[in-house]
C-alpha cells in the first residue's frame, strides 16, 4: 500500500498557494465532459458537489435521506471555528494550526492541519454570503464564543443551530446546481460498492431504497463524504441512519483505513434512561461556557442523589466538588473533550455519579443565572435547554442539569493524502469520512469546519487536478457496460439475496444492540489488552450468529428498513473488529484513546512519541486473513511535541 | 423505578403507492413513559418482527428534532399533541396508561403515502431549487464583516431559517398549502442584505414553482403555525405576500 502523503514542499504557510499554482487545470469548456459521482449530501459532500457544478463538471449527488438537506450535519449544535480574530483576542491561522494539532494529541498531519486554518476565514465569508444567519453583536458584526481545548473566541454560531444553518446554506448551493440542471440528485440511495477499472475508482453501486431497485453509476471519479462510524458503538449522538457501509466497502476494495480506534466521546450528553433508548443526545459543548460540571465530594451524598432523596440544589457548597475546575485550573469546564469525559467516568467510577443509573454528572447554570440573569441565559442557551427539558422532563433553569459522555464523532476514517485523494486513485474522501485533520481527538467546532473546507476549498481544487492529469482524451470514456460493472453489481445483490435468506430468529436491531455493548464496554473510554483480545473473539462470535440466525422480514423490492438496517451491521460487525485490533496495535494512550496500561500516575493519557507518532492504516486482505498494518510517519516541523497539559 | 404505560395502538398500514391502506390495531405493553415515541414504534417493530411481520416503516433519522424527516399524525395532530415538539422528541410521559393512539401518515395530496407513514416530499426540494438559494460562487464571497448587519436582521432570518422542513404545515392545512414553508424561506434570504438583489426573482419563482407542485392555497387558517415544530410564524406568509406582490408588479412594467 503507497501511503506517499504528497505533502508539498516549501514552509508550511505557503504549501497550500504554491501547491494550488501547480496543479493542473481543466479547460472551463472541458469540464462539462467529465462526471463526478458524489456520495453524501452533508457539509463536505454537498459543498462539494455544488462547488463542482459551480465548475462547470456534471456531477451525480447520492444520500439515504428523502433529500440532502436531511445529512447529520443538520445535527451540529455549538459553532464553527475560524481564525478571524474579531475578538482581538491573539488568534491567527498559526494559533488555530497549533491549537488543532495539540488538541488532537499530535497524532494528526501538520501539513494538512495548517491548510485547514488558513481556509478557515473563506468559510466563514462564503457562508455569509450565501445567507447563514450568524449570531451578531448590537454593531452588526459577526459574534463568536469559545469552544473547549482553546483560550481565545474564534468559535461562530447560529444560536444552537449551526449545523443547520450552514447545511441549509450548502443545500441553497446545491439546490441552485439540480434546478440547473448540473447536478442530479438521487434521495433514498444507498451507496453499496465502490467500482475500480484498472486500479481507479470509476463508479458505484446504489440500492434504490424506494423501489429496492440496484444500478450502476460511472464516473470519472469518485468523492466519499458519507460521514462517521460512531453508530458502530449501537448508542451514539449519530442519526439513526449514520453508517460505515460506504467506507468499510470502499476498504474492502482497497482503500486503506486509517486510526479506526480513535473515537470521540463528547463529555455532555443525556444520559442513558433505560433499556428501550434508540440513540443519545448531545448537549452542546458551548454550555460548558457558562455551566459549571460538579459531583457531590462524598459518595453517601451522591447516593441520596441517585435515590431521589436528595437534589442537587440541596447540596451546599463546601459539599460540591468541580471537578474539572480542580484538576485543570487554566481551562476549566472548557477543558478538551477527551479529557472533560475521562474525568467524568473517574467521578462515576469513584461512587459519585448522580443520575439513576450512576452514570451521570451535574451541569450546574445556577451560579451563571445568579451573574447574568435568567434572560441573558435563555438568549445564549434557550432551544437547548428546551430540548433538556422535552427529554428528561426536568427544567434546567431550576435544577442543574445532568449529564454523561457518549460517542460522538469519529476521526478515525478512510487514509487520504494531502489532495484528500484515497489509496485508490480517483477516490477521494472528505468530512468526518476521512481520518484527515483532527489527530486522536477532535476540539469543538472543527467538524464543520473541516467539512466546509473539503467540499468548498480543498477538493474544487484537488479533484480537478486528478481529471487534468488524467487528460481530456480519458473524460466519460468508462461507462456501466464495463465488464467490472457487472461483477460488483452481482456481489452486491448476492449479498442482499444472503441475508434475506438467512430467515433466523434475531433482529438486526438486537444484533446491533449486542454489537455496541461489547464495543463500548471494550473499545469505549477505557481500554486494555486483555479487554480488547476478549473483544475482537466476542465480535467474531456474533458475526458468525448474525450470518446464521439474523431475520430480515420483508423483500428486496421496495422501502425495507430492516433490509438497511441488516446491510449496516453487517458491516459494523466487520468495521467492529478492526477498531478493535486498531486499539489493541496502539501501545500508548492519546486523545480519545485511552489504553489503561499506558497513564501517568495522575491518571493522565501517556503517550509513546518514539514508538507511536504514525497514522496506522489498515488493508484489507480477505475475509479470512488478518488485516494487514502500514505506517505514514507523522513528522512535526512546526509544532513542538509536548505532553498536553490543559492545567 | 420507571413507570410504564400499556396502550393500543391505530396504525396506518399500507404497501406501497399503488395499493390502499388501512388501519390496523396492535396492543403494546410495559413502553417506559421516558421513551421517546419513535423508541415506542421501534417496540413495536421489534414485536412485529418476532413474529415475522413486517415492521411498520417510518422515515426518521436525527431523532433530535432537527433533520425534519420524522413526519407522523398522531391522535390527528401533525407531530401530535405536544406544542412545538417532533414526533421524535415527543415522550411517552404525555400519553398515560390504556390510551388508544392513532398514527397516520400526512394526509396531503402533493406528497403521495410511499408506504405505511413514509411520504414523499419532493416537491419541497423543487421548491428551493426553483429559487431558495443566494446566487455566488464559492471563493468569491466578500469578507464577512465587511457588511454589518443590524441585530435585528439577524435575529429575523435565523427565526425564518429555522425551519426543518417536514412538512407538518402541509399535513395541517386543509387545503394542503405550502406557503409557511416557503414563505420562510422566502423571508430568511429577502431579509438579509446579500439576498436582496434576487429578492423579486426568488419571490415569484418560489411560488410559480409550489403552485405547480399542486399545493393548495392559503385562506388564513393558521393550522400550520399551530403544528410547526419550530413555531414560524404567520408573519412570514405576510411577508412572502407582499414580496410577492411587489415583485409581480415589477415584473409587470418590465414586461411592458
Ligand atoms: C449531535 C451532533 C452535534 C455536533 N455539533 C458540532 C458542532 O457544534 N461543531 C462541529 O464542528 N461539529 C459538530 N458535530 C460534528 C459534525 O456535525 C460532523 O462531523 C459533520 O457535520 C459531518 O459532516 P459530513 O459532511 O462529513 O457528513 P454527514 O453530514 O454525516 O453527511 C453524510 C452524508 O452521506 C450520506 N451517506 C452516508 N452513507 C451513505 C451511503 N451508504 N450511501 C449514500 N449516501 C450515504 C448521507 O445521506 C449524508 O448525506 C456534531 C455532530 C453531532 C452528531
Ligand atoms: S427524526 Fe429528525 S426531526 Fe425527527
Amino acid at each position: 500500500m503507497n501511503l506517499d502523503a504528497k505533502i508539498p514542499e516549501g514552509p508550511i504557510a505557503e504549501k497550500w498557494s504554491k501547491h494550488k499554482v501547480k496543479m493542473k487545470l481543466v479547460n472551463p469548456a472541458n469540464r462539462r465532459k467529465y462526471h463526478i459521482i458524489v456520495v453524501g449530501s452533508g457539509l463536505a459532500g454537498g459543498a462539494a458537489a455544488a462547488s463542482l457544478a459551480e465548475q462547470g463538471y456534471n456531477v451525480s449527488c447520492f444520500c439515504y435521506q428523502d433529500s440532502p438537506r436531511r445529512a447529520h450535519s443538520i445535527a451540529a449544535q455549538g459553532g464553527i471555528n475560524a481564525a478571524k480574530n474579531y475578538q482581538n483576542d491573539g488568534d491567527s491561522v498559526y494559533r488555530l494550526f497549533y491549537d488543532t494539532v495539540k488538541g488532537g494529541d499530535y497524532r494528526a498531519r501538520e501539513a494538512n492541519v495548517y491548510r485547514l486554518a488558513e481556509v478557515s476565514n473563506n468559510i466563514i465569508d462564503q457562508c455569509v454570503a450565501s445567507g447563514v444567519p450568524f449570531a451578531r453583536e448590537y454593531g452588526g458584526q459577526l459574534a463568536n464564543r469559545s469552544f473547549g481545548g482553546a483560550q481565545v473566541a474564534r468559535t461562530f454560531y447560529a444560536r444552537g443551530q449551526t449545523g443547520q444553518q450552514l447545511l441549509l446554506g450548502a443545500y441553497s448551493s446545491l439546490s441552485r446546481q439540480i434546478g440547473l440542471g448540473k447536478v442530479t440528485m438521487y434521495n433514498r440511495h444507498e451507496m453499496l460498492d465502490v467500482v475500480k477499472v484498472d486500479g481507479h475508482a470509476k463508479g458505484i453501486i446504489v440500492r434504490n431504497m424506494a423501489t429496492g431497485e440496484v444500478s450502476r453509476h460511472a464516473g470519472d471519479c469518485v468523492v466519499l463524504a458519507t460521514g462517521g462510524y460512531g453508530n458502530v458503538f449501537f448508542l451514539s449522538t449519530n442519526a439513526q441512519g449514520c453508517n460505515v457501509t460506504a467506507a468499510y466497502r470502499a476498504y474492502k476494495r482497497g482503500a486503506g483505513f486509517a486510526n479506526p480506534c480513535y473515537t470521540q466521546i463528547h463529555p455532555t450528553c443525556i444520559p442513558v434512561h433505560g433499556e428501550q433508548q434508540s440513540k443519545l443526545t448531545l448537549m452542546s459543548e458551548s454550555l460548558r461556557n457558562d455551566g459549571r460540571v460538579w459531583v457531590p465530594k462524598s459518595a453517601e451524598t451522591a447516593q441520596k442523589i441517585r435515590e431521589g432523596k436528595l437534589s442537587g440544589n440541596d447540596v451546599p457548597e463546601d459539599e460540591r466538588d468541580y471537578f474539572l475546575e480542580r484538576k485543570y485550573p487554566s481551562f476549566g469546564n472548557l477543558a478538551p473533550r477527551d479529557i472533560s469525559s475521562r474525568a467524568a467516568k473517574e467521578a462515576c467510577d469513584e461512587g459519585r455519579g448522580i443520575a439513576a443509573t450512576g452514570l451521570g454528572v451535574f451541569l450546574d447554570f445556577r451560579d451563571a443565572i445568579k451573574r447574568d440573569g435568567r434572560k441573558a441565559i435563555e438568549e445564549r442557551y434557550g432551544n437547548l435547554f428546551d430540548m433538556y427539558e422535552c427529554i428528561t422532563g426536568d427544567n434546567p433553569y431550576q435544577v442543574p442539569m445532568m449529564i454523561f459522555p457518549a460517542v460522538h464523532y469519529t476521526m478515525g476514517g478512510l487514509w487520504v493524502d494531502y489532495n484528500l485523494e484515497s489509496t485508490i486513485p480517483g477516490m477521494f474522501v472528505g468530512g468526518e469520512a476521512n481520518f484527515s485533520d483532527h489527530g486522536a481527538n477532535r476540539l469543538g467546532a472543527s467538524a464543520l469546519m473541516q467539512g466546509l473546507a473539503d467540499g468548498y476549498f480543498v477538493l474544487p481544487y484537488t479533484v480537478g487536478n486528478y481529471l487534468g492529469e488524467q487528460g481530456v482524451a480519458a473524460a466519460g470514456q468508462i461507462t456501466t457496460e464495463h465488464p467490472a460493472f457487472a461483477e460488483v453489481e452481482a456481489d452486491v445483490k448476492a449479498r442482499i439475496d444472503k441475508l434475506l435468506s438467512i430467515n433466523g430468529t434475531e433482529s438486526p436491531r438486537s444484533f446491533h444492540k449486542r454489537l455496541g455493548q461489547i464495543i463500548w464496554e471494550k473499545c469505549g473510554m477505557a481500554r486494555s489488552k486483555a479487554g480488547l483480545q476478549e473483544a475482537i473473539q466476542e465480535v467474531q462470535a456474533l458475526r458468525k450468529e448474525f450470518w446464521e440466525n439474523v431475520r430480515v422480514v420483508g423483500d428486496a423490492d421496495g422501502i425495507n428498513p430492516e433490509l438497511e438496517k441488516a446491510g449496516r451491521v453487517a458491516d459494523f460487525m466487520e468495521f467492529g473488529e478492526l477498531m478493535c485490533r486498531d486499539a489493541l496495535m496502539r501501545e500508548e494512550s492519546c486523545g480519545g484513546h485511552f489504553r489503561v496500561e499506558h497513564q501517568t500516575e495522575e491518571g493522565e493519557a501517556k503517550r509513546d512519541d518514539e514508538n507511536f507518532s504514525f497514522v496506522g492504516v489498515w488493508e484489507y486482505l480477505g475475509d479470512d486473513a488478518e488485516p494487514g498494518l502500514h505506517r505514514e510517519s507523522l513528522i512535526y516541523e512546526n509544532v513542538k511535541l509536548a505532553t498536553r497539559s490543559y492545567k | 423505578m420507571e413507570k410504564t404505560m400499556n396502550l393500543t395502538l391505530k396504525v396506518w398500514r399500507q404497501k406501497n403507492a399503488a395499493t390502499d391502506g388501512q388501519f390496523v390495531e396492535y396492543p403494546l405493553k410495559d413502553v417506559s413513559e421516558d421513551s421517546s415515541f419513535l423508541e415506542m414504534l421501534d417496540i413495536l417493530n421489534e414485536e412485529l418482527v418476532e413474529q415475522g411481520k413486517e415492521p411498520v416503516a417510518f422515515d426518521h433519522d436525527c431523532r433530535e428534532g432537527i433533520c425534519g424527516t420524522c413526519s407522523m399524525t398522531i391522535n390527528g395532530t401533525a407531530h401530535g399533541p405536544q406544542r412545538a415538539t417532533t414526533a421524535c422528541q415527543l415522550h411517552m410521559r404525555h400519553f398515560h396508561d390504556g390510551q388508544t393512539i392513532t398514527i397516520e401518515p400526512w394526509r396531503a395530496k402533493p406528497f403521495p403515502v410511499m408506504k405505511d407513514l413514509i411520504v414523499d416530499r419532493t416537491p419541497f426540494d423543487r421548491i428551493m431549487q426553483a429559487g431558495g438559494f443566494i446566487t455566488g460562487r464559492a471563493g468569491s464571497a466578500v469578507e464577512a464583516n465587511a457588511m454589518p448587519i443590524p441585530k435585528g436582521t439577524a435575529d429575523y432570518a435565523m427565526d425564518a431559517a429555522a425551519c426543518i422542513g417536514c412538512g407538518a404545515c402541509v399535513a395541517a392545512c386543509p387545503n394542503a398549502s405550502a406557503m409557511l414553508f416557503t414563505a420562510a424561506k422566502v423571508a430568511h434570504m429577502n431579509s438579509l442584505p446579500q439576498g436582496k438583489p434576487e429578492k423579486d426573482r426568488r419571490a415569484l419563482a418560489m411560488v410559480t414553482t409550489m403552485d405547480g407542485e399542486g399545493f393548495g392555497g392559503c385562506t388564513n387558517i393558521g393550522e400550520c403555525e399551530a403544528v410547526c415544530p419550530k413555531e414560524i410564524s404567520l408573519d412570514m406568509i405576510a411577508q412572502l405576500n407582499r414580496d410577492y406582490a411587489a415583485a409581480q408588479v415589477k415584473s409587470f412594467f418590465k414586461a411592458v
